[in-house]
């Protein structure tokens, strides 16, 4: 049973075709990345899986049964989208890292939290800093972190990794390899070639709103 | 000073040269304002002759319902323009008249429960006049922040989506910045009055000869009432309204 399936997937923005009949299964446990020159559709690809835009046409299921059958948040509680461009909001970290509680009606799980912000190599007293103040790297870091703190069934990473330095750019690879090690389904867009072949199972080209070649790669 | 039953059509006429002023100002500075001005000059005239006399009418009525009925017309056409400014919001027009309909109810019965005014049409017409026209700018204003937000901020309630959250913890910040934005203008105004401005209310009993102890008096009741309407109004329109820029499978909508 696949666990996301795409079927001939279109999507128009304002009658610019963006994506055209993209059909896809990605099976519990892949690690796929995906590829493609910029304005290829890669980043509309993976709004559409995490349910924050409709196709225009087809079907997207998740265990077999379609998107639509399904409480949007709960959807996107189990199939998470982190940007290229981080988006802290509030004013310190901390209440970044209290949302997902917040949402869920959780209390604040502070083991959950010291446990990433140490796979991530940063240090809970930054969970007092304005986010204002924050570099590229570790704003980046802490999106992650958010996104984590319940561990979603996928993770749709878009180019997380483009603004980071090389010794952030490992912490990040690392725990999401960790993480897919543990069960958790990973796509990954970039546009490093190496990156790209490094960790995945299967590598996904798009070009021009199509799918170009799905290769397998382990 | 003489008192307001005094002025004479002759001295009405001497006044209309301040219009005068403004169109040789508006002329030689090329302002292309001539022909709105003199609109405005002459339909504002049209308009208080006939409200003078309509109200002379409406007054002799003694009628609840009567008044009732007025006060419902009025809410109706404030909330038709405040509704102009959210073309975005869904049901604009419904949304616009139960929140100013909200703030007027609220705010009159406590100004008739306290005995401040009674419920006859010489006051309730005027003063639900304020109150309503107050809250059709606080809600128009409030539309206009809400449609910008969630065109600025789509980062942001992405962001939160994608976390998992409902629309509106996606939407909080947005929400409440724009009844923040609908209530500022009567805050503000209420930090500045008798230092900055001697308020219209204030001004007219002055000027019919009330003393300037007994005006402050209906300026307090006035402002009080502001804040309570704009409040209530800005509150309710915005939490109604936030819903329009989602879908029912909890998407935000492009808007352009």
């Amino acid at each position: 049973m696949s666990l996301l399936e795409l079927e001939n997937v279109s999507f128009e923005n304002d009658g610019e075709t963006i994506l055209e009949n993209i059909s896809v299964k990605i099976e519990p446990g892949d690690y796929i990345s995906i590829v493609g020159p910029s304005g290829s559709g890669k980043s509309t690809f993976l709004k559409l899986c995490s349910h924050l835009i409709n196709p225009t046409n087809g079907k997207i299921k998740y265990r077999e049964k379609k998107f639509i059958d399904y409480n949007p948040t709960e959807l996107r509680k189990t199939i998470t989208y982190c940007f290229q461009t981080p988006y802290l909001f509030g004013i310190t970290v901390m209440d970044n890292i209290k949302f997902p509680f917040t949402i869920r009606k959780l209390a604040f799980d502070k083991n959950r939290v010291d446990e990433l912000f140490s796979l991530f190599h940063i240090t809970t007293d930054f969970l007092s800093k304005d986010v204002a103040n924050l570099s590229g790297g570790e704003k980046q870091r802490i999106a992650l972190i958010r996104s984590l703190l319940f561990k979603p069934e996928i993770l749709l990473l878009d180019e997380i990794t483009s603004a980071l330095d090389e010794d952030n750019t490992k912490i990040v690879e690392t725990v999401i390899e960790s993480l897919n090690k543990e069960g958790v389904t990973v796509l990954f867009v970039t546009h490093d070639s190496e990156q790209s072949r490094k960790y995945a199972n299967r590598l996904l080209t798009i070009e021009r709103g199509k799918i170009k070649s799905l290769e397998a790669l382990k | 000073m003489n008192g307001p039953n005094s002025i004479s059509i002759t001295s009405l006429l001497i006044v209309s040269c301040l219009v005068i002023i403004t169109l040789v100002f508006s002329y030689s500075q090329k302002l292309k304002l001539e022909k709105e001005i003199l609109i405005s000059a002459i339909r504002a005239v049209i308009q208080l002759v006939a409200v003078g006399y309509v109200l002379e009418y409406i007054f002799g009525f003694k009628s609840p319902i009567f008044t009732t009925l007025l006060l419902l017309f009025m809410t109706f056409n404030a909330a038709y323009n405040a509704a102009k400014r959210g073309k975005a919001i869904n049901h604009g027009i419904i949304i616009s008249f139960l929140s100013i309909a909200a703030g007027t109810i609220v705010t009159l019965t406590i100004l008739v429960l306290s005995r401040i005014i009674v419920y006859e049409p010489y006051q309730i017409i005027p003063i639900s006049g304020m109150i309503i026209s107050n809250s059709m700018v606080a809600l128009g204003l409030c539309y206009k922040q809400i449609s910008s937000d969630f065109k600025n901020k789509r980062e942001e309630v992405e962001t939160k989506l994608s976390l998992g959250a409902d629309i509106l913890p996606s939407s909080i910040e947005i929400i409440r910045d724009s009844i923040k934005t609908g209530m500022l203008p009567t805050i503000d105004s209420a930090k500045t009055l008798g230092i900055v401005s001697l308020p219209g209310m204030m001004t007219g009993l002055i000027l019919a000869g009330t003393s300037p102890v007994e005006a402050i008096k209906y300026q307090i009741m006035v402002m009080f009432m502001l804040l309570s309407t704009t409040s209530i109004s800005s509150f309710i329109a915005c939490y109604l309204s936030y819903r329009s820029f989602f879908n029912n499978r909890k998407q935000l909508i492009f808007t352009k």
